[in-house]
């Protein structure tokens, strides 16, 4: 097993390499950064060409991304085109830890820029997944043992709206029910912006109240679906020989469906959670436009507009960690859940 | 009857309700096991078998399974009438099941040992050590070499043989009064065949059990059966001691069944007999004799009304219209 582990670790990394390449050339031709640092104000052509030299834009495209991964502090920068470096670069690269300075927040490093959003864009996510986690097993394992029955129909019905709903209705409609009428109807209606009332102060009940609708918005679609998914394999499951053996051993009905089944049953459902939950560190671009949460799919929006290359390559390399981190990680629970994979 | 049956099943119907219509499954088939005894149900596939032991069980999926009419007299109970708490008390603990598959009919992600323990724990008051010492003991019983180290392990690290072989083992763990074993050498090697045939013989020898062996192979059926049912679209055909029926088959159906088997006796060219068409679909409720429109001694009789079980002889019963040695019609009916 730890070789197991060991081998997609090493696997990992040649992937992670193959993915920055692909996201820093594309990022390379979204834009030009120098035109967002100007701001409002027309940039001199002289300092245009100063700045690109200082950053390091006027050299070939495979140099600047070797400078974004090894850093440029060993070799000195020629800032005035002579043609003669004068002074040594100050970027140690992403391999030791430098993700270089934003460029909208001027001198501030990108990690600390991203770093500040993490936990705001976790609470949420980390909130929004366990909803729909717990809630899809309790519907999804409800209306398979209930199949066909009122309440099954009644369920599926739900889901299909659900899941047929964009995310920003959701996010509207939500906003329009539990804040706009609640408070015209006298009822204690829900707040919709930003993560605590800054009259109140960042206090634990602020911030969960806040969290409510946005938690609400980001986990209705894929409530519906994980509740839709975890039904068929459940009622697939249920119909397998080994179930019937449970029942001709006389177990009860909760051992038969909470052990036999549903450690079967999971298999096919850990796999689709080991894809989503690395996304979730992305932010949920839409719903945290919406509710203004300052989370870290705003920042990336915010950022990427303005060609922030150091940011944004900050956050698509994390997240392309997590996603490779996490595959690695449901593998290991895979093999904890199946021993077919585990001795095979 | 001189003793009382241990299982006394009584004009049981089940049928399924799916979108195309009805399927006739069990169309009111009588049966009964006495103690120590062993049954053998014979027919093609989809001839009820199966349907009618799960029904017994409680295991019919419903929907769209349901026991329409009949019952399971088991001591003094009848089984279609307890409730779901009361029929697992018997499941398992008075009347286990062995199944056809032992690739599918074990869980894949449980460990064997997990598997019998279960049951153990689940049927009596006994502590997780001693279910593992029993569970050690059941394996060995059942002829798995190194039982102590094998009770961790999962159902793939065996092969079909020995997993069915852990079935055995799971069925015999609380000592049930009856087993009813479905096909347990279908899937299996000729070879392991004989094995398994010979290990539930020696168990319920030992035991003192009674089992329903449901099978399509009569060769197996002529070794260990006391009595023979044979089934025929949902209805039992004939009923007879083990030896009166391959002496003296009364049934058309049997009597075909009988000459579809090959016999190494026989010389080489004579060709295997087999049964003209094909059984009727269960979809439609049978008229008259099912058997009909694949039997060669049919009469008129036998378009319009459904035979009755009839004693020919002691303990040997048959439905049909016809006395098969002479041909004719049978007469008083």
């Amino acid at each position: 097993m730890t070789r197991y582990i060991l081998h997609r670790i090493l696997q990992g990394i040649p992937l992670l390499f193959f993915i920055s390449i692909i996201l820093f050339v594309l990022m390379m031709n979204m834009g030009d950064p120098i035109a967002t640092m100007g701001g409002r104000t027309a940039t001199r052509p002289a300092d245009r060409e100063r700045l690109k030299r200082q950053l390091g834009l006027d050299k070939p495209i495979v140099v600047q991304y070797f400078y974004w991964l090894a850093g440029n502090d060993w070799t000195k920068i020629d800032l005035d085109g002579d043609g003669i470096g004068e002074t040594y670069g100050e970027r140690k690269g992403v391999l030791r830890g430098d993700f270089g300075y934003s460029l909208v927040n001027r001198g501030k490093p990108a990690l600390a820029v991203i770093g500040e959003r993490i936990p705001n864009t976790l609470i949420l996510m980390v909130a929004a997944e366990l909803v729909i986690i717990l809630g899809s097993l309790l519907v999804g394992v409800y209306s398979a043992l209930h199949q066909y029955s009122f309440t099954d129909h009644f369920i599926t019905t739900l889901s299909f709206i659900g899941y047929s709903m964009p995310i920003f209705f959701i996010a509207l409609l939500s906003m329009y029910i539990f804040a706009v009428l609640f408070k015209r109807w006298g009822l204690p209606y829900l707040p919709t912006v930003g993560m605590f009332d800054p009259q109140v102060g960042k206090t634990a009940g602020q911030v969960i109240l806040h969290m409510i609708l946005p938690v609400l918005s980001i986990s209705v679609i894929s409530l519906a679906a994980y509740s839709r998914y975890i039904r068929s394999t459940m009622l697939e499951v249920m119909n397998q020989d080994y179930i019937r053996t449970a029942k001709a051993k006389g177990l009860p009905r909760p051992q038969i469906v909470y052990i036999h089944a549903l450690k079967n049953a999971s298999l096919p459902i850990v796999t689709v959670i080991g894809l989503d939950l690395p996304l979730l560190l992305g932010g949920a671009v839409v719903t945290e436009r919406i509710f203004a949460w300052p989370g870290m799919g705003r920042l990336f929006l915010d950022h990427v507009e303005r060609g922030d290359l150091p940011v944004v390559m900050g956050i698509l390399m994390l997240i392309s960690v997590a996603v490779v981190v996490f595959q690695i990680l449901t593998d290991i629970v895979y093999a904890w859940l199946d021993p077919r994979i585990r001795f095979g | 009857m001189t003793k009382q049956p241990l299982l006394d099943v009584k004009n049981l119907v089940t049928e399924f309700i799916i979108p195309e219509g009805i399927v006739y499954a069990v169309n009111g088939i009588s049966f009964n096991v006495n103690p120590g005894e062993t049954l053998a149900v014979v027919g093609e596939s989809g001839c009820g078998k199966s349907v009618s032991m799960l029904s017994v069980m409680g295991l019919i999926p419903t929907p769209p399974g349901i026991i329409v009419d009949g019952e399971a007299i088991y001591g003094n109970k009848n089984l279609f009438k307890l409730a779901e708490e009361e029929m697992e008390q018997i499941r398992g603990k008075e009347i286990a099941m062995v199944f056809q598959d032992p690739m599918t009919s074990l869980n894949p992600v449980l460990t064997i040992g997990k598997q019998i323990t279960e049951a153990l724990i689940c049927h009596f008051d006994i502590t997780k050590n001693d279910a593992r010492d029993r569970a050690i003991s059941l394996l060995d019983m059942v002829g798995i070499p190194e039982a102590r180290n094998r009770l961790d392990d999962y159902p793939h690290q065996f092969s079909g043989g020995m997993r069915q072989r852990v079935m055995i083992a799971m069925a015999l763990a609380c000592d049930p009064h009856l087993l009813i074993a479905d096909e347990p050498t279908t899937a299996l090697d000729v070879t392991i065949q004989a094995q398994i045939v010979e290990l539930v013989l020696q168990l319920k020898r030992q035991k003192d059990m009674a089992v329903i062996w449901i099978t399509h192979d009569l060769g197996v059926v002529a070794g260990i059966a006391d009595r023979v049912n044979v089934m025929y679209a949902g209805y039992i055909v004939e009923e007879a001691l083990v030896d009166d029926l391959y002496e003296d088959p009364r049934h058309p159906y049997t009597c075909g069944l009988l000459g579809s088997l090959p016999r190494v006796d026989h010389r080489r060219e004579r060709k295997l007999c087999s049964i003209p068409g094909s059984p009727p679909s269960l979809l439609v409720k049978p008229v008259g004799c099912p058997f009909r429109p694949r039997c060669q001694y049919s009469k008129e009789i036998c378009q319009f009304e459904t035979p009755k079980l009839r004693e020919t002889s002691r303990g040997h019963h048959v439905a049909c219209w016809i006395d098969i040695q002479s041909g004719e019609q049978i007469s008083g009916s």
